[in-house]
């Protein structure tokens, strides 16, 4: 994967960098010791590593304004980064660039029930604003599987899913407004608690914009009720066809369950053996959850349950118990990490339209054998969104490099099965090259366009989301601007 | 006056790159947008792509009639679950609105407060830029985090950024059956209050709305019939500490009245539309003085009727939230706007949006600022 050469003129102001830096920080929160930058060369796609210049941890809006203002009248490029969970190496650090991480802003700065939002800091984690509205009853939606560790402001960079959304939408759904600071230290407040923009859509813009827009230290989350109860119920196929044609006819029913994930084999005994949770041994095996009280659970569960029983399952079962259902979803979200002591792994995570289920999962086993390396499917059914693992081995030369062009083959079939190269975990450094298959060079120009209004000069995780070749005019102008 | 009408998007494409005045963007023409003399409508680029209901999924053509998506989804057991309001009621339009002209306004329901927006439910556009350029963003899936979030951005753009051709909608299935609740109320306060409750129980209200006129909060409950009927029991005992409490059955001709604000209807004035947090709604409701009022999303929606050339705005001061003015004379629109003037760095952002996208200036001059 090519990164842009580091910016010499950029290397060679370092020392005066961080001392403007030290000026307006304290002396903890600046990082340049090169043993302690090394903490942040690379996020979760842990394959590409380079240790940042330096490092900010700001803990105020106002802080994280004169970094950006700073670096700014400095020409250095600035990399935000949340808690570094990201999957396609959107905290990705270039040698000449400043790692700008929110980390210590955690608070919570107002509650609202009444009013069913919460503002926080968004380098407060995930699962951590459910944990402070958890008291009355609410929740925060979105639940990406790193919730434990992933901040807010990775959320919004990458406008995250989970496993809920079919339900209740995205991070894009469940967002009422931001504090952006802009690359020029300008801080800009877009919406608040109360619904939709008066002007142009501009939090629907920021939201997934990969931290390449401005750096979003503050946001309005919309909370919603905890249901009365949920419970999910396990249905275990011999073919993965079937189970894909069982999702499309539950979805057609007019049920819309909270959730439907599906496993295979591989996923389904690397989660079992990591969880516990009691997974039936079979091909394909398919999670729906549904919500309500009691009476409406077991409603909603019949009518799923006929329809599954068309398609002969080799397993039928509600979880009887709250600890059961939190061990089924243990198993679920621990996915990646069960795959992960299998063997390295290369997750993607492209969307189809549900009903090419069948034929995508067929095509993905076929180029397995072709390329000769194994493939995991784990994924939210419900809304076709896959995730498919592919399985190498590091220390084997050229296994990496065959990885990934097994990987781009799947993605290029998901954008020709009308889908799309990612659904929830950005595109990152990892998809930056294949935006060319899903996107005409106009619409890219497009987007571009965007980051030319909020950041003019480039300076913002610059080589992330396109292709180096059509961002390159723009980094380089900025460059010789200097 | 003279009406470009493309049957094409390339035609479409081709008009636009000929222009060489500004031009009015229109769809069905009947949400009352005045403008440059001349107007651009897409009203010939008419159609259903794609329509598939296992994936709950709907691609049509920008100038596709509203009236005949509703009746496919009807078909198919499904439909548009951010209720799209008609405007032609309140505005005393003709003409029949189009879908690219709901996700141009980002035009939504009661069951905003509970499905979301239109835009929430906007998959994937393709549109015209101000150069005429065909560009394309998001796609026909649910979930897509591929670049830049275009289609947010085009949604609720009024046509300023770029001219729909088509658009890609997540659908819904229909539900089985609605109940709504009434709770008597003394005034804004109160009903507030009552939806506040509704709202933060887990019993999912779909509607939550209070007209002074009638004296009532309503609440909405939708689903399955076995569902819906022990919802609605709780949501009752949960409200009846708050006042009379009633049943108003499946209300779908009340719930509509709502959508489309027929309680203005045929009244002389101004119509604003003012996003608040719901807990302010009261007071700001009371600030603006008004002769009707109606509150909608549980209170974070205030529709309000006032002598026609009034600067609501002015009346409300500084709050949290914005004020769109709906109907009113062209002079007034002209005078006060359509849209709540922004932030300096909010309105640069935008301003520079539409210089990017529009160089030359030919969308809507002026409509958005």
């Amino acid at each position: 994967m090519d990164m842009p050469k580091p910016d010499p003129a950029v290397l060679a102001r370092k020392a005066t960098v961080l001392e403007r830096l030290k000026e307006v920080l304290p002396e903890d929160a600046v990082i340049h010791d090169e043993a302690e930058t090394r903490a942040y060369e690379c996020d979760a796609l842990t394959a590409y590593k380079c240790p940042p210049m330096l490092v900010v941890l700001p803990a105020s809006t106002q802080e994280v304004s004169d970094v950006l203002r700073i670096c700014h009248e400095e020409g250095v490029p600035v990399v935000p980064r949340g808690s570094g969970t990201s999957l396609a190496g959107g905290a990705l650090p270039t040698a000449d660039c400043v790692i700008l991480g929110v980390a210590r802003m955690n608070g919570v700065l107002e509650t609202d029930y009444d009013n069913r939002f919460i503002r926080v800091q968004t380098g407060r984690t995930n699962l951590s604003v459910t944990g402070a509205v958890e008291e009355e009853d609410f929740f925060f939606a979105p639940d990406p599987s790193s919730q434990l560790a992933c901040a807010i402001a990775g959320n919004i960079a990458m406008n995250s899913g989970g496993a809920h959304c079919l339900k209740y939408g995205v991070t894009t759904n469940n967002l009422l407004g931001v504090t952006l600071v802009l690359m020029d230290g300008t801080v800009a407040e877009i919406g608040g608690a109360h619904l939709d923009a008066g002007g142009l859509d501009l939090l629907g813009v920021i939201c997934g914009s990969e931290g390449q827009l401005g750096v979003v230290t503050e946001a309005t989350l919309r909370i919603l009720r905890k249901p009365e109860g949920a419970r999910p119920v396990l249905m275990g196929f011999d073919d993965n066809e079937v189970a894909g044609q069982c999702v499309s006819d539950i979805i057609k029913s007019g049920i819309l369950p909270v959730a439907i994930e599906f496993m295979d084999r591989l996923c389904i005994r690397a989660c079992e053996n990591f969880a516990h949770a009691g997974y039936p041994d079979c091909e394909a095996l398919l999670i729906v959850e549904v919500e309500g009280s009691e009476a409406e659970i077991d409603s909603q569960l019949a009518k799923i349950i006929e329809i599954a029983r068309r398609h002969n399952p080799v397993e039928l079962r509600e979880s009887q118990s709250a600890e059961e259902s939190a061990k089924i979803w243990l198993g679920r979200k621990s996915a990646f990490g069960a795959m992960g002591q299998i063997n390295d792994y290369m997750c993607l995570d492209g969307t189809i339209p549900v009903s090419s289920l069948p034929t995508v999962l067929r095509r993905i086993g076929e180029l397995s054998k072709e390329y000769g390396l194994a493939v995991g499917n784990v994924f939210h059914a419900g809304d076709g969104n896959m995730h498919p693992l592919i399985l190498f081995d590091a220390n084997k030369p050229g296994d990496l490099e065959k990885c990934e062009a097994f990987g781009a083959e799947i993605l290029k079939l998901c954008v020709d099965a009308g889908g799309c190269l990612t659904g929830e975990h950005g595109v990152g450094i990892e998809k930056r090259d294949l935006m060319l298959y899903q996107y005409a060079a106009g619409d890219l120009e497009a987007q571009m366009a965007v980051k030319d209004v909020f950041d003019p000069s480039w300076l913002l995780n610059p080589a992330k989301v396109f292709p180096l070749s059509a961002s390159e005019s723009r980094r380089m102008a900025r460059m010789a601007a200097e | 006056m003279k009406m470009l009408r493309p049957e094409t998007e390339a035609e479409l494409a081709e008009m636009v790159a000929g222009l060489n005045a500004p031009v009015r963007i229109a769809g069905g023409g009947t949400r009352g947008v005045a403008g440059p003399e001349n107007a651009l409508s897409a009203a010939g680029l008419s159609g259903i792509v794609h329509y598939e209901p296992g994936a709950l999924t709907l691609v049509a053509r920008a100038g596709t009639p509203l009236a005949g998506i509703e009746a496919a989804l009807e078909a198919e057991g499904q439909r548009l679950a951010f209720e799209p309001m008609d405007h032609r009621g309140l505005l005393d339009t003709g003409g029949e609105p189009t879908i690219g002209g709901v996700v141009a306004a980002n035009v939504s329901g009661p069951r905003r407060v509970q499905a979301g927006a239109c835009r929430d439910f906007l998959l994937g556009v393709r549109f015209v830029d101000g150069s005429g350029q065909i560009l394309k963003n998001g796609g026909r899936v649910m979930k897509n985090v591929t670049g830049y979030d275009l289609v947010k951005l085009m949604a609720g753009s009024w046509g300023t950024l770029g001219v729909l051709s088509e658009v890609s909608l997540k659908v819904l299935p229909q539900a089985e059956t609605a109940e709504t609740i009434t709770v008597a109320v003394p005034d804004a306060g109160a009903a507030i209050r009552v939806l506040s409750a509704g709202l933060g129980s887990p019993f999912e209200v779909s509607g939550a709305a209070y007209d002074p006129a009638s004296g009532g909060a309503l609440l909405r409950i939708e689903g399955f019939a076995d569902s819906v009927s022990y919802r609605a029991e709780r949501l009752e005992a949960l409200l009846r500490p708050h006042g009379d409490v009633g049943r108003d059955g499946e209300s779908a001709e009340l719930w509509r009245a709502i959508r489309d604000v027929d309680a203005f209807r045929g009244r002389a004035g101004d119509v604003w539309r003012i996003s608040v947090k719901p807990s302010d709604a009261p007071e700001i409701a009371a600030r603006a003085e008004a002769e009707g009022l109606l509150f909608d999303w549980g209170g974070g929606l205030i529709w309000a009727l006032v002598a026609g050339g009034t600067d609501l705005r002015a009346r409300l001061g500084a709050f949290q939230g914005h004020a769109t003015l709906v109907r009113a004379s062209v002079p007034t629109f002209a005078a006060l706007g359509r849209f709540q003037p922004e932030g300096a760095a909010v309105a640069a952002l935008s301003k520079g949006l539409r210089q990017k996208f529009d160089p030359r200036g030919v969308f809507n001059p002026g409509l958005m600022g």
